[in-house]
């Protein structure tokens, strides 16, 4: 049993007490954040990465782990007490929870969302504990076209899954590819895009531009639009979920996780459409509908195990094949980058802690997760009442010092303020930075390996189609788009976006 | 019917993404093409900014038939005063240290925020500034000063 014994290497480095620590903080710091609507697991990554510049690898994987997937579990505890959604994944979870709350039945729904997340992140890790190697093995015969066929598919997945408008979700990815860019070309040394300013010449940093978008672009947005916060519930008691409630759950709950497991393993797609298709189902298969959105216990138990699942799926392509499935995931990567290990398929066996450190780690963080929603809940609601115009200067504060003391360069906050503005133009406009991200992060590998592939081919594009990989990659990118561009299902995409 | 470009909002994505991708295209010409074969430095930049064109077109032209509005606020005052604490942050921790603009950047940020009030946007600010001083300083150690000469 060569997984066993993986699995137990990784316990052992997870549970030593600096990583315990790390993964408690971390799920901590994700639980917050979740909780706090205006600030996602994206911006605090960002943030927070400077600081890890001192951890081991091992442990600071962990605790950004543990962020992300800790503000999974917080986004639903707003959703069903004050109906926002702390995180945009939760954003399904309010239609239900919150009726469920008004109906006095706040704690079963956070119990059964907890519950579910904890089943959905225990499969999950292991999911990637069993299907990580093999990727892995495959991934090493991958060559310049594969990898170019693999990155399409991510971001026309992306471009085409996110929600509103899809043409402009594909503008918006070939605008990050366009930013990503800039700099000293590889192959040449022309300087591109740079304006003749020598701190453009190493491109643009991937932390300036998530946390220009991604904090300041929101704060100034959201300092636009007020939302009204009141807390539904005072005092959550009796978390307890009846029987009945447990047995209606189960089925949501794994139809849930299997769900979000095939859309955390697609890369591009975030785990909002995780939770909106495991609703659409949970609904479609429901003896009688008309409950949804009157407090259905389903509609909790399967889009929160749905969003959980995505989230540590997205482990697998950054783990096995060094891609970035999400800005986060390109967040993770970076902080690899940071500590000198090159991402890829050989981290597996050349660092085989950080691998199973990090799986361990997750299904301990998932545990002490539980803990973290469940019995403390009352310090999560009081910590809601903390108005937003307390809390987006801490954020400001934060941002600028990260950002400045990763090259100590006063030039990256100025372009941190620039990336505020435009991002906010964007949100404004209705163009989604998210797809822009993924662009940006993928955008210099993208055309490093479709040069190669061509040097590879002598010039003919077939090389994508006739290597039988690649062609998968190639084939299911035009299913996504025929599938998309059907009429039917554009119909239905305006149904779940509405 | 009447058009409001004014609010327009898919016109103005669409003349955003035909800007710039004509001013990607434009620079790009500075940079060699090259051949399918050997891809210069201007081919991908080029291929980009036309599709941006292209997009950009399209939309414009969606949203003079869905004529959809610019929603919410400009919120122009955090608009102009938080880049602006930026800036301000970025030239102080070169010239005056890193107490200054700190508390520069935490009170723009308080008052960004038509909701501010005076005394508790000073306290916050104090406050702040304390904490990460204590937090980045003392406890990560980042060799920044806390009060320079000029």
């Amino acid at each position: 049993m060569e997984l066993f014994n993986n699995l137990i290497f990784g316990f052992a480095v997870a549970l030593s007490w600096q990583n315990l620590l790390y993964c408690m903080i971390g799920v901590s710091v994700g639980t917050l954040i979740g909780v706090l609507p205006g600030i996602g697991p994206l911006a605090t990554i960002a943030m927070l990465l400077p600081i890890t510049f001192n951890v081991a690898p091992v442990g600071a994987l962990i605790m950004l782990a543990g962020i992300y997937y800790g503000a999974q579990y917080g986004g639903s505890t707003t959703a069903i007490l004050v109906n926002l959604p702390g995180e945009t994944s939760a954003v399904v979870t309010c239609i239900d929870g919150y009726q469920m709350a008004r109906q006095g039945r706040a704690g079963p729904a956070l119990a059964i969302a907890a519950i579910g997340s904890f089943f959905a992140g225990t499969v999950g890790t292991l999911l990637i504990a069993v299907a990580g190697p093999p990727l892995a093995e495959l991934a090493l015969k991958f060559g310049a076209p594969e990898y170019f066929s693999l990155m399409l598919m991510g971001l026309v997945a992306a471009a085409v899954l996110a929600q509103g408008d899809m043409i402009k979700s594909l503008a918006m990815v070939a605008m990050g590819l366009l930013l990503g860019i800039v700099g000293t070309d590889v192959n040449t040394g022309v300087q591109r895009f740079s304006f003749g300013i020598t701190e453009l010449s190493d491109g643009i940093g991937f932390i300036v531009v998530a946390v220009g978008v991604f904090a300041v672009g929101e704060i100034v947005a959201n300092l636009g639009d007020p939302e009204e916060r009141r807390v539904f519930t005072e005092k959550v008691n009796n978390l307890m979920p009846s029987w009945n409630d447990l047995k209606q759950s189960i089925m949501p709950i794994i139809r849930g996780t299997a769900i979000g497991s095939f859309f955390g393993v697609l890369p591009g797609t975030g785990p909002a459409i995780a939770s909106f298709a495991s609703y659409m189902v949970e609904k479609k298969v429901a003896k009688d509908p008309s409950r949804f959105g009157k407090g259905a216990i389903e509609g909790v138990a399967g889009p929160e195990s749905a969003n959980n699942a995505d989230a540590q799926c997205k482990f697998i392509p950054m783990l096995t094949l060094g891609l970035p499935a999400s800005g986060v995931m390109a967040l993770m990567l970076g902080a690899l980058t940071i500590q000198g290990i090159q991402p890829g398929p050989d981290v597996m066996t050349t660092r085989p802690e950080l691998f199973w450190g990090l799986i361990a780690s997750m299904w301990i963080g998932n545990a002490l997760l539980v803990v973290l929603n469940l019995p403390m809940i009352g310090i999560w609601v009081k910590l809601l009442k903390v108005p937003y115009r307390l809390l987006f200067p801490a954020i400001m504060a934060f941002s600028a010092v990260g950002i400045y003391s990763v090259n100590t360069s006063s030039f990256e906050i100025y372009l941190t303020a620039l990336f505020g503005v435009i991002g906010f133009i964007w949100i404004k406009l209705g163009c989604s930075p998210a797809p822009m991200l993924l662009g940006f992060v993928l955008g210099p590998m993208m055309e490093e390996h479709l040069r190669r592939a061509m040097l590879m081919s002598k010039g003919d594009p077939s090389v994508f189609v006739t290597r039988p990989i690649s062609l998968g990659f190639m084939i299911v990118t035009a299913l996504i788009l025929v599938v998309m561009i059907a009429p039917a299902v554009r119909r239905r995409r305006v149904d779940i976006a509405g | 019917m009447q058009f409001e470009f004014r609010n327009n909002r898919d016109v103005w994505a669409g003349a955003m993404l035909i800007a710039t991708g004509a001013v990607a295209i434009f620079m790009a010409r500075n940079y060699a093409m090259g051949t399918t074969l050997r891809m210069g430095p201007g081919y991908f930049p080029t291929v980009l900014g036309g599709l941006l064109i292209v997009a950009g077109l399209y939309l414009a032209v969606m949203g003079l038939r869905r004529n959809e509005k610019i929603g919410g606020s400009w919120s122009l005052r955090a608009l102009i005063i938080l880049p602006l604490s930026l800036v301000l942050f970025g030239l102080l921790m070169e010239h005056a240290g890193f107490i200054p603009a700190l508390l520069v950047l935490t009170f723009g940020s308080t008052i960004a925020t038509t909701e501010s009030r005076p005394l508790e946007a000073m306290l916050l600010s104090v406050g702040l500034t304390a904490f990460c001083v204590a937090l980045f300083i003392y406890g990560l150690g980042l060799p920044y000063p806390l009060l320079a000469s000029w």
